[in-house]
């Protein structure tokens, strides 16, 4: 199986799928001649020109809304946003256009757009470009939200959110874009909704998505040194929620920690653990805790910015507090 | 306070094409079926039969008929949350209307909507919007899909004056102009806002003048003589057919009721005065002595018309009054694509 970059396993399902399917075109800032600004499109201008492959201004709110439109009638758009961060001037679109249009029009018209690009903090980047915004988008009906960790699961989520009928907020990690894996060729489809047990383990449940997914695992891997049996699951779309894997698991080991870079309050912890208390709260046999971001904006400095995000410490400590260790 | 309809374009005073004469017959019984429907829906509104926002469309009338007239039934149409006439002008039955003000079944969009989510999508109506301006960059969408699927559709997109001080709308005929889409952006000038007057909310008052800003082709309209505003239409749909063109157009009109319902007619921001004065050019009694002076109708004609008009109306009321709600579970469909939730 070759192995591709995550950046790369996303370009060849945006390839694959602008070849299958002639309605499917992408659209954003530096996209064409710029060959994309983290390099998630390069050579489609070249292979599916300037039609299919649209340079726009910068006009987040704009372009949104042009995706949403065409979308209305019928196209495929995969709306880039350069960062997430900027899709705060687009939420009106993706929000009150996107996400209700098939409601408000009884069924007579979606929206069958991707909008992605990378979310969350990278390196020194600073408050206004270091956010992570999943649990604003999976708090809107009509929305699905994904998040891939793994150069295969980017791939293979990438063509299945292009496939779907619904508007589906697709966030990559911008710290993810240069990590390798194994990627299958050709028609490698993950469908939307599953989550994935990324390492198999008995003692505790640690649930995590995107980035958090590799700072879980290095957690699990330094617990496991210590006699600690860690299951490290992987949601990968956030709504529609896996709720049956995250119920299987917990109700198996019985302890879990849920690990995420976003904010603390009404973050997706916050919904995960609702789900885990009102559906197997007697399977528990300690609090669920949650590992979140500080509930701060990001600072600049590099070892406050550190002290603000979630890490393999502070997740292994989180265990060891539901394992009674600590 | 400068006059609402100051045109640069009139229709020629030579005589009504005779040729056209059922086509002009039609337009006068749409403005009166809006005409008499809103007075209806008011009345329902007053009598607690339509809830939420009710956002009346009297006084401009000649606008969406005119326009609407001049677009292809495979057309793309996008408006603002008042948009009950543009709704009835594309097509979409007086009963489908006004159930779905009354929040039942039958409706055009089966009681989710109301009154200012009126959609059809079998006629290329696509939908009143709530958020002012957010429709805009949509129909900028629309046309792109045209081009991008090399059809000759045009889409259209209504808004009132106060949505061009928003960012959407830059935004959206920017990429317009810069990708030559076939698009129509009408901009319905009422002069107000809710209650705020142009003059108080736009730097600058002749709205046609912010197509520069875009290299855009753009015309001022009197969106209270329907011929004016077909022809004018007219000019603007065979640029986006033919030649890929976007368009702006001011059409200059007047809201004789207030903003919604709830708001009065006239108070804090407009005179009575001034309400009555505007009155006296009613798009509805300007066609209609019009087609009279040509000679395609009599004064009983229209009184038949209106007749005939007023019973449809009663019957969408019945209709509306009689029909089903929505059953319980319809609570749960459609928020996403059958199937894939």
């Amino acid at each position: 199986m070759p192995t591709l970059t995550y950046r790369d396993a996303l370009n060849q399902a945006l390839r694959e799928e602008m070849q299958r399917d002639p309605d499917v075109f992408l659209m954003g800032e530096e996209v064409g001649v710029y060959q994309g600004a983290y390099k998630v499109s390069r050579g489609l201008l070249d292979e599916f020109g300037p039609m299919r492959v649209v340079d726009t201004p910068i006009t987040e709110l704009g372009f949104a809304g042009v995706g949403v439109g065409a979308a209305m009638v019928g196209l495929r758009p995969v709306i880039e946003f350069m960062t997430w961060n900027f899709a705060l001037l687009a939420v009106d679109q993706l929000v009150n256009s996107a996400a209700k249009m098939r409601y408000m029009s009884n069924g007579q018209v979606g929206v069958p757009a991707v909008f992605r690009g990378p979310g969350g903090s990278a390196l020194q980047l600073a408050s206004q470009h270091s956010q992570a915004f999943e649990s604003w988008y999976a708090h809107i009906p009509g929305l699905k939200v994904v998040m891939p960790a793994t150069p295969a699961d980017a791939k293979g989520l990438l063509k299945s959110a292009i496939r779907d009928d619904n508007p589906v907020i697709f966030i990559e990690g911008e710290m993810l874009y240069n990590v390798k894996g194994d990627v299958p060729e050709g028609e490698h489809v993950v469908p939307l909704g599953r989550a994935d047990v990324k390492r198999e383990g008995n003692d505790v449940t640690i649930i995590c998505h995107s980035k958090t997914v590799g700072v879980s695992l290095k957690a699990a891997e330094q617990l496991a040194q210590d006699g600690i049996n860690a299951e490290v699951l992987d949601l990968r779309t956030i709504r529609p929620l896996d709720t049956e894997a995250v119920l299987n698991s917990v109700a198996r080991t019985h302890r879990c920690v849920v690990v995420e870079e976003g904010w603390p309050f009404a973050g997706i912890g916050a919904q995960v653990v609702d789900t885990i208390q009102r559906e197997v709260f007697d399977e528990l046999d300690a609090p669920v805790l949650r590992v979140t971001g500080a509930d701060v904006p990001m600072p600049y400095n590099k070892q406050l910015e550190k002290a603000a995000k979630a890490d393999p410490a502070k997740v292994i400590s989180a265990v060891n507090q539901v394992l009674y260790r600590e | 306070m400068a006059s609402s309809a100051a045109p640069r374009t009139k229709a020629k005073a030579k005589g009504l094409d005779p040729a056209r004469a059922d086509e002009y017959r039609g337009w006068l019984r749409q403005m009166l079926l809006i005409r008499r429907f809103e007075e209806k829906a008011g009345e329902a509104y007053s009598l607690g039969k339509i809830g939420g926002f009710c956002h009346l469309y009297i006084g401009q009338e000649a606008v969406a008929v005119g326009s609407l007239a001049a677009l292809g039934t495979d057309d793309y149409i996008t408006c603002s949350y008042r948009e009950h006439g543009h709704a009835l002008a594309r097509g979409i039955s007086a009963q489908a209307v006004m159930a779905e003000l009354f929040g039942k079944a039958e409706g055009c969009t089966g009681g989710k909507g109301g009154s200012m989510h009126l959609f059809d999508a079998s006629l290329g109506f696509l939908g009143g919007h709530g958020i002012v301006g957010g429709h805009i960059p949509l129909t900028t969408g629309m046309a792109f899909a045209a081009k991008y699927r090399g059809t000759s559709q045009v889409a259209v997109c209504y808004f009132g004056e106060a949505a061009v001080n928003n960012g959407a709308f830059h935004e959206a005929l920017n990429m317009a102009a810069l990708w030559k889409l076939p698009a129509i952006y009408l901009c319905e000038n009422n002069r107000y806002g809710m209650g705020t007057a142009l003059e108080r909310a736009s730097a600058l008052y002749d709205i046609s003048e912010r197509a520069c800003s875009y290299d855009m082709a753009n015309e001022v309209v009197d969106g209270q003589d329907v011929l004016t505003m077909n022809a004018a239409m007219e000019r603007a749909v065979q640029r986006a057919r033919n030649e890929k063109l976007p368009t702006l157009l001011e059409v200059r009109t007047y809201r004789f009721m207030g903003h919604s319902m709830s708001d009065p007619i006239h108070g804090h921001y407009r005179t009575r005065e001034e309400v009555e004065d505007q009155r006296k050019r009613d798009p509805i009694s300007v066609w209609s002595q019009r087609l009279i002076a040509d000679g395609l109708m009599d004064e009983e004609a229209v009184r038949a018309m209106d007749k005939s008009v007023l019973e449809e109306v009663e019957e969408a009321y019945q209709f509306a009054d009689q029909a089903p709600d929505p059953a319980p579970e319809e609570l749960y469909t459609h928020v996403y694509a059958e199937g894939t939730a």
